[in-house]
């Protein structure tokens, strides 16, 4: 079948058909092995995902009860639950995204209507795409030194600034692909109707580009989510009840990292509940945003 | 079609109103703005932690990078521990990851039967999604029993038994370290790097491939002659971008990687990096305090390694992945 086909990288007597079937059946035993070494990696990559997941629902489960939800944080053996935790994720994340989204879309737009290939809009697309994968424990430091030192201590605001840094980004990234898919066709129809172009902008593109924008908000919304590091630093976690954004603040990660680290088993499966809480919610907005975008094509 | 979007639609004729007028203008200095802000953002971070750092790099000079003291007490500090730790372990993790990121790239693009390319593409996606905190958990109740109980002491057995590079296999088994550490990157990093290096693998054009089955190659042969070949530079950008994450993670890695300020040999030992150190004594530094400052330095040094990092993967990776 393809005996013929390596002339160059075969020396030795081509013409000799036993050489070549051994050749021929060294070649499809390679291309076999490769082709089960891949499988297996595939393979180990779903086994850590069901690992995790399978521990996550395991342990978290477990701890699960509706005093998570009903008590905030206690010391060890005294019936705590995680309310605070909750809610103090739930108006962080939130804020973030409130104030990170509009300024992520303007960015995209400029990207996308404004700038495509002009030197500013290459620059501020290589500046975005590298803060959208910098370390995000240097988004707290550097909130850290221009709101928690100079306002003197940790408050919840801190925290919504940093998280709003890590949404900027990653709407960027979504608003302008999905603006960039709009064909051109659609603006100049608007234009020739004589609509300024802010007008065809805002009513047209964006309209058009809206489930694409808002799978951009969720996958915004679920990186936050998770993000710990960051908030070490800037609303630096609460024990007690607080909705209060000029004072520290619990969230759900911070809470995990201080209690998965402790001695005591109640914090510890504390720490698993919430794991799982956090886990859920993220996944469910990345498997929601997918659903969105895939709605659209 | 990007052609035909630069050069911009014909300005609308002036009404006599002229609001439209003042509202592009509005709206376009807006957009720029925001494009302006975002640029003026990663500047300031960059000098916000430079200057932030700067006692600490007065006090100890350029040695500060290489000095390997940590000394709280007397107050030396210096960032060669850390910064060991921070490029040993997303080396390695590297070294872990790429083999079978690759696998599963070549998997889901030339193996998998169609149906099957969706929903394990989007599995390995959602093991990008899950939090590091997540993953630091799951490291430090799972992983680290494991390999405290099965993995180093059989690796230690073996091949901490190997001359020349036995060394690094030797010391007792506490399941957490550098190794272990680089194993939970290695996991983390990994839906990165497949993801990328699916996506240039899927750029091939289909007739090139077609003209290697057309002689007759194998599946591999066709990956190993025609598109890595064809895709090479954007790999090594894939590659690259995993390594920048791998630089900076930081809750998975304090977890497990054994938070001690010393470079042991042995790749079971105890270290640190950056990000985990800062991550850990930050609480404890009192503000204004030297030690602040040295760890604020490392933060500066950790953004420029992964701002070099980074950008060299984006520059790899410009031409293929526009979108």
């Amino acid at each position: 079948m393809s005996m013929t086909l390596s002339a160059g990288t075969v020396p030795g007597p081509r013409k000799d058909p036993e050489v070549a079937l051994a050749l021929g059946r060294r070649r499809k035993r390679a291309d076999l092995v490769i082709r089960i070494l891949c499988v297996l990696a595939t393979a180990i990559g779903l086994i850590f995902l069901a690992s995790i997941l399978t521990t996550l629902f395991y342990r978290g489960f477990e701890a699960m009860n509706l005093r998570v939800f009903t008590h905030v944080m206690a010391p060890p053996g005294s019936e705590g639950g995680l309310l605070n935790a909750i809610v103090g994720s739930l108006i962080q994340a939130a804020l973030g995204t409130a104030i990170g989204t509009p300024i992520g879309m303007l960015v995209g737009t400029y990207l996308a209507e404004y700038a495509r290939e002009s030197k500013l809009g290459n620059i501020v697309r290589f500046v975005s795409d590298i803060l959208l994968s910098a370390p995000s424990i240097l988004i707290g430091l550097f909130v850290y030194q221009i709101l928690v030192l100079p306002f003197g201590g940790f408050s919840g605001w801190a925290g919504v600034a940093a998280l709003a840094i890590i949404v900027i980004p990653v709407v960027v990234r979504t608003t302008e692909d999905m603006l960039t898919l709009i064909p051109n066709t659609l603006r100049e129809a608007v234009i020739g109707l004589g609509s300024p172009k802010w007008k065809m902008i805002v009513f047209v593109c964006w309209k058009s580009a809206m489930s694409g924008i808002i799978t951009g908000i969720l996958l915004a919304v679920a990186r936050v989510a998770g993000e710990t590091a960051p908030l070490l630093f800037t609303s630096l976690g609460n024990n007690a009840w607080s909705t209060d954004l000029t004072k520290p603040m619990s969230s759900l990660p911070l809470a995990i990292y201080a209690f998965a680290g402790s001695p005591f088993e109640d914090w510890i499966a504390l720490a698993w509940a919430g794991a799982l809480l956090i886990t859920l919610s993220v996944l469910l907005l990345n498997i929601l945003a997918r659903t969105v975008l895939r709605g659209r094509k | 079609m990007s052609q035909a979007a630069t050069a911009s639609p014909p300005a609308p004729a002036r009404t006599a109103r002229g609001a439209g007028n003042l509202g592009d203008i509005i709206f376009e200095w807006a957009c720029r703005g925001a494009g302006i802000f975002v640029l003026l953002l990663l500047g300031a971070i960059i000098v916000e932690l430079f200057i932030a750092g700067l006692p600490a790099f007065r006090a100890f000079g350029i040695g500060f990078i290489w000095s390997t003291e940590w000394d709280p007490v007397q107050e030396v500090f210096g960032a060669g521990v850390s910064i060991y730790g921070t490029v040993v372990t997303a080396v390695l993790a590297i070294l872990l990851a790429v083999p079978v990121a690759f696998g599963i790239a070549f998997y889901l693009t030339e193996l998998a039967p169609v149906w099957l390319r969706r929903p394990v593409g989007t599995a390995v996606e959602l093991l990008a999604a899950v939090p590091s905190i997540i993953y630091g958990m799951w490291g430090f109740f799972v992983i680290v029993p494991a390999f405290a109980t099965y993995i180093q002491p059989t690796l230690i057995d073996t091949l901490g038994e190997l001359p020349l590079v036995g060394f690094l296999f030797q010391g007792a088994p506490f399941g957490t370290g550098i190794f272990t550490a680089s194993f939970i990157l290695a996991i983390m990093i990994l839906p990165f790097i497949a993801a990328t290096m699916r996506d240039v693998f899927e750029q091939v054009p289909p007739v090139y491939k077609e003209s290697a089955y057309g002689l007759g190659a194998t599946t591999w042969e066709v990956m190993r002659g025609v598109v890595i070949p064809y895709t090479r530079v954007s790999v090594v950008g894939g590659i690259m971008l995993g390594l920048g994450r791998a630089l900076g993670e930081t809750m998975a890695v304090t977890f497990v990687i054994g938070n001690a300020n010393r470079i042991t040999g042995s790749l079971f030992g105890p270290g640190n990096t950056i990000a985990s150190l800062v991550a850990l004594e930050f609480g404890e530094s009192e503000t204004g305090s030297l030690k602040l400052a040295s760890l604020l330095a490392l933060g500066f040094i950790l953004f420029v390694l992964s701002f070099i990092v980074l950008a060299t993967s984006r520059y790899l990776l410009r031409s293929r992945l526009k979108a």
